[in-house]
């Protein structure tokens, strides 16, 4: 028998579609990407049915971690020239007679959420490494002999009149303490609150009823 | 994947014609560099949201309260109380902690069977309306806006009379995680009136000798 002799195919690939693909989906992620913020804890928020997504700007954000500790974060609306965390690290630090330096307030401006009582919040700010930033997140005092919380939303409330107060508590945080917040910030006439929650599915059968 | 640019032989006979370049360009570098990134960017996103509950409470002022005090003074039958306890617990009982004899606590929990059932079993007419009310949105050939719709809900919730006005309190070890998932519990059952209340002394009270009672039966 002849030998059947094989074309030479040239080991060419068109990865024209493959490319195609790939520049759609990256387009599209790239588009759709929302990077996640960085928290000062890890919170591990309950679930609930509803479906209104959490507002991402103009918000004072009050964090419960599930060891009851509070943290606090006011983000820089929708305008970054009107500086909204330095006007409110200044007027705390003017109440509470804790001074910063403007390196400091120019930095603190860049940084996220914190949790310590105003004394440790400069060490906070200079710290170079995440592990010492780490250690020195201790909760924000609530109680009311030294309710530094109290000062935080009140200068925020004075700096952005817009803001939405948010709770993001853990599903573990004692819920007194998180009354003790919601009290809180009631004392500044914030009455509309949104609790941060994960979505599931629940469903009720009329059946169920009749 | 790399591609091999080969000669073209075999086409040694005929005309010699000027060469032909090939038109395919090496996209492997383009290939890896968009790989790299999609990955980069897929890892990255946070696809779910967080969502987020809205609860309005009511105002501290406690003059402007005095003077509501009447109007919104809740029909004894209506009223229903929830007691959050530790351990995932639920007490309610119905009716107003005015005078003796004072209402029975009934125990239950977080279950479908538990609190959901009681609170729909309470708030039938005004559940089945926005139910029907819904299915009929689903239904229609025209889309309803989800808008006009919540605005429906909502009057429907105005409206509604007959409905359990629902008072949730908890004890102090109650976790945040009971406290989200009983105003969640509101939502499923599209419960019209609700706030959260401090408990008071009477029901705190109660909820022990309840306890007292049931650990007693319970070594009986």
């Amino acid at each position: 028998m002849a030998k059947v002799k094989m074309a030479v195919r040239s080991p060419r690939i068109d990865m024209t579609p493959m490319v195609d693909t790939f520049t759609l989906l990256l387009t599209f992620f790239m588009m759709t990407t929302t990077f996640r913020p960085q928290e000062a804890v890890q919170v591990d928020t309950p679930s609930s049915i509803s479906e209104k997504t959490a507002p991402e700007k103009n918000v004072i954000t009050v964090y419960i971690s599930k060891d009851n500790k509070v943290f606090f974060n006011i983000d820089e609306g929708t305008d970054t020239s009107l500086h909204i965390r330095a006007k409110v690290l200044q007027g705390v630090s003017e109440q509470l007679r804790v001074p910063f330096t403007k390196e400091q307030i120019s930095k603190f401006e860049r940084l996220a959420s914190f949790g310590m009582p105003i004394k440790d919040l400069p060490k906070w700010i200079d710290a170079e490494d995440q592990k010492v930033r780490d250690e020195l997140q201790t909760g924000i005092p609530i109680d009311s002999a030294d309710n530094q919380l109290a000062m935080w939303i009140l200068f925020a409330r004075k700096a952005n009149p817009n803001a939405e107060a948010s709770i993001k508590g853990d599903a573990g945080a004692d819920f007194k303490v998180v009354k003790r917040v919601l009290d809180i910030l009631q004392d500044y006439k914030i009455n509309r609150f949104n609790l941060t929650t994960n979505l599931e599915k629940v469903e009720v059968k009329l059946e169920d009823i009749k | 994947m790399a591609e091999i640019i080969q000669e073209e032989g075999g086409k040694k006979k005929g005309k010699k014609r000027p060469k032909k370049h090939s038109t395919h360009i090496d996209m492997t570098p383009m290939v890896d560099l968009m790989t790299l990134l999609l990955t980069f960017f897929m890892l990255t996103t946070a696809f779910s949201k967080p969502k987020t509950m809205e609860i309005v409470l009511p105002e501290k002022d406690q003059k402007e309260n005095k003077k509501e005090d009447k109007e919104n003074q809740i029909p004894k039958w209506r009223a229903v109380n929830i007691i959050l306890d530790e351990n995932d617990k639920i007490y309610y009982y119905t009716g107003l902690m005015e005078k003796p004899p004072y209402p029975e606590l009934i125990e239950t929990d977080f279950s479908k069977d538990g609190i959901r059932k009681y609170l729909l079993k309470r708030n039938k007419t005004l559940y089945q309306k926005i139910d029907s009310l819904n299915v009929a949105a689903l239904k229609s050939k025209k889309p309803i806006p989800p808008d006009t719709l919540a605005k429906q809900i909502r009057e429907l919730k105005k409206e509604d009379k007959v409905g359990p006005i629902v008072l949730i309190k908890a004890t102090d070890k109650v976790k945040y995680r009971n406290m989200v998932d009983i105003i969640d519990e509101m939502a499923i059952c599209n419960i019209a009136r609700y706030a959260i209340v401090d408990i008071n002394p009477q029901e705190l009270k109660m909820l022990e000798e309840y306890k007292k009672k049931n650990s007693e039966t319970a070594k009986k």
